[in-house]
């Protein structure tokens, strides 16, 4: 039987839709993250945003596919697909069986865009574009993609171990929380930081920003089925609940504490949700969503304000929300996994052994990101120094790393 | 009483405050403008394909009002926060006030400031 007769074309249209979802995420990141910066920086952090995307759209076809996905061992994969040699219109015999193979791929290549995206929103305003470029692939080839291999990949260890991460909590949030957290150690403090107030630029780009992250997740999830029917549904449905929970959560978080609720609140709680519900959203029904969402508001909002009292310089909390975010969300996928929707059960439906399993691979994906970041870091910091001078950060990034203005006015 | 006008560098703002705080000057307006001075401007690109040299540049001023004897004292507090050592650091200027009445009580002179 020829290849081609198994693709469902319902399916290839759902999985193409959904990496343009995610695709669009990364942009949406970025107007996220600039309108929290101060506006002599909006530009860089855009920037960031954008040459990832240039960077690691070939990084994937070059080298990342294979790394992550052909057949290898148990922590890396090997190099059969490098240039996408035989990934093509031939669905794969593993992975999305029902789609043509490069469509799997293409897919995948936007989550292995947006995670180091993730990450520039916990140096904002500080690092040198040469080295953030140089860091990025770096981080791309050593981190994302033998990590992706881990719980993704047929073979490898952490999918054999059973860990359950239906869209990317562990491989994409965790990742990037992880890597923040080592930023926080490694790269100074922005000058002034504790003691100048750094007021957002403008919120409604905040906002915005959360609009589209919200959109695109639909795919990020809901397409992680790799096939359009229940499973997808599932996905989608969750996912919107368990944003919408967790929205509320914090914005009724910031009322309760500060008084009045907090419109960048608000925004922060409904990605936390969105966070959390990525490694849940093939394996949970809705009313789990509801739970894992208020946990994911409470948490992350406790988490940015422990990063607070710390005083410690995580731009826009990306430990906070990606890495508490996904941390809480592997974990509830061990507590509330139900067979009936996904095949597999969790604490509250017997199966207390897969809550070990989902923290065995949070433990293990934390050591290896953070470690691996910090000295990846700790590198380019004596190779090529990783902050602008102080003049540069005072004048601002915009101006001394890109010669150009957000809003020039004449 | 007079009048102290000083143009700085925007990044500058929030030292110079702070300190003008510590010593009681609390009072003050402050606006975004443009200008040029003696710095040459900056170069910036157009597509990453030409340069430009945009020589109007946006600084921040600070206005204000304060007793004869306190005027050399802030003079110095500005210049002493606002320096950078580089062209391009502004300018401050001195002007006499004839009268200072705060709207809300009615008060005139000294006791307004």
């Amino acid at each position: 039987m020829k290849r081609e007769l198994a693709i469902v074309s319902g399916d290839v249209a759902w999985i193409l839709t959904s990496a343009a979802f995610v695709m669009i995420m990364t942009p949406g990141l970025a107007f996220f993250y600039g309108g929290m910066v101060r506006g002599k920086n909006i530009l860089s952090v855009l920037m960031h945003c954008f040459v990832i995307m240039l960077l690691i759209s070939l990084e994937w076809v070059l080298w990342g596919y294979s790394l992550a996905y052909a057949p290898g061992g148990g922590f890396i994969g090997g190099f059969q697909f490098l240039g996408l040699r035989g990934v093509g219109a031939e669905p794969s015999l593993i992975y999305a069986t029902t789609v043509p193979q490069n469509a799997f791929m293409i897919y995948q290549a936007m989550f292995a865009i947006i995670t180091p995206a993730l990450i520039a929103g916990a140096f904002a305003e500080r690092l040198k574009i040469n080295t953030f470029i140089v860091f990025t692939l770096l981080w791309a080839t050593f981190v994302y993609n033998p990590v992706a291999h881990w719980v993704w990949a047929s073979g490898g260890w952490l999918r054999s171990l059973g860990v359950l991460d239906f869209a990317g909590g562990t491989v994409v949030h965790i990742t990037a929380g992880a890597a923040a957290l080592a930023s926080m150690f490694a790269i100074r403090k922005r000058s002034g930081f504790g003691s100048i107030t750094m007021e957002p630029n403008n919120i409604p780009y905040v906002i915005l920003g959360t609009a589209l992250l919200w959109f695109g997740w639909f795919g990020f999830n809901a397409g992680s089925a790799l096939t359009a029917g229940g499973s997808a549904a599932n996905a989608f449905v969750v996912t919107n609940t368990a944003a919408a929970a967790a929205g509320l959560t914090w914005m009724l978080m910031s009322w309760y504490f500060r008084g009045r609720p907090s419109v960048l609140g608000s925004m922060a709680g409904a990605v936390a949700g969105l966070v959390a519900i990525t490694p849940a959203s093939g394996f949970v029904g809705p009313l789990a969503a509801i739970a894992i969402g208020i946990g994911a508001g409470v948490f992350c909002y406790l988490a940015v304000l422990l990063r607070n009292r710390k005083n410690l310089d995580d731009s826009l909390d990306v430990w906070g929300v990606h890495g508490i975010g996904g941390t809480w969300g592997a974990i509830a996928t061990g507590i509330f996994a139900e067979a009936a929707v996904g095949g597999t059960n969790g604490l509250l439906f017997g199966n207390p052994a897969q809550l070990v399993t989902q923290l065995i691979g949070v433990a293990a994906t934390w050591a290896y990101a953070f470690t691996l970041t910090f000295v990846i870091l700790k590198v380019l910091d004596v190779t090529m120094g990783l902050t602008v001078k102080p003049e540069e950060e005072e004048v601002g990034l915009d101006i001394s790393q890109h010669g150009e203005r957000a809003n020039a006015t004449s | 009483m007079k009048k102290i006008e000083a143009i700085i560098r925007t990044e500058k703002l929030n030292d110079v405050k702070t300190a003008l705080a510590t010593k009681g000057h609390l009072g003050l307006t402050t606006y975004e403008v443009k200008g040029r001075g003696r710095q040459k401007g900056i170069v910036l690109q157009w597509r990453g394909v030409k340069e430009y040299r945009v020589d109007v540049l946006s600084k921040t001023k600070i206005e204000l009002v304060v007793d004869d004897e306190d005027a050399p004292e802030v003079v110095d507090i500005i210049r002493e926060k606002a320096a950078t050592g580089k062209v391009g650091d502004g300018k401050i200027f001195i002007l006499p006030v004839e009268d200072v009445i705060r709207i809300r009580t009615g008060e005139r002179g000294k006791d307004a400031v």
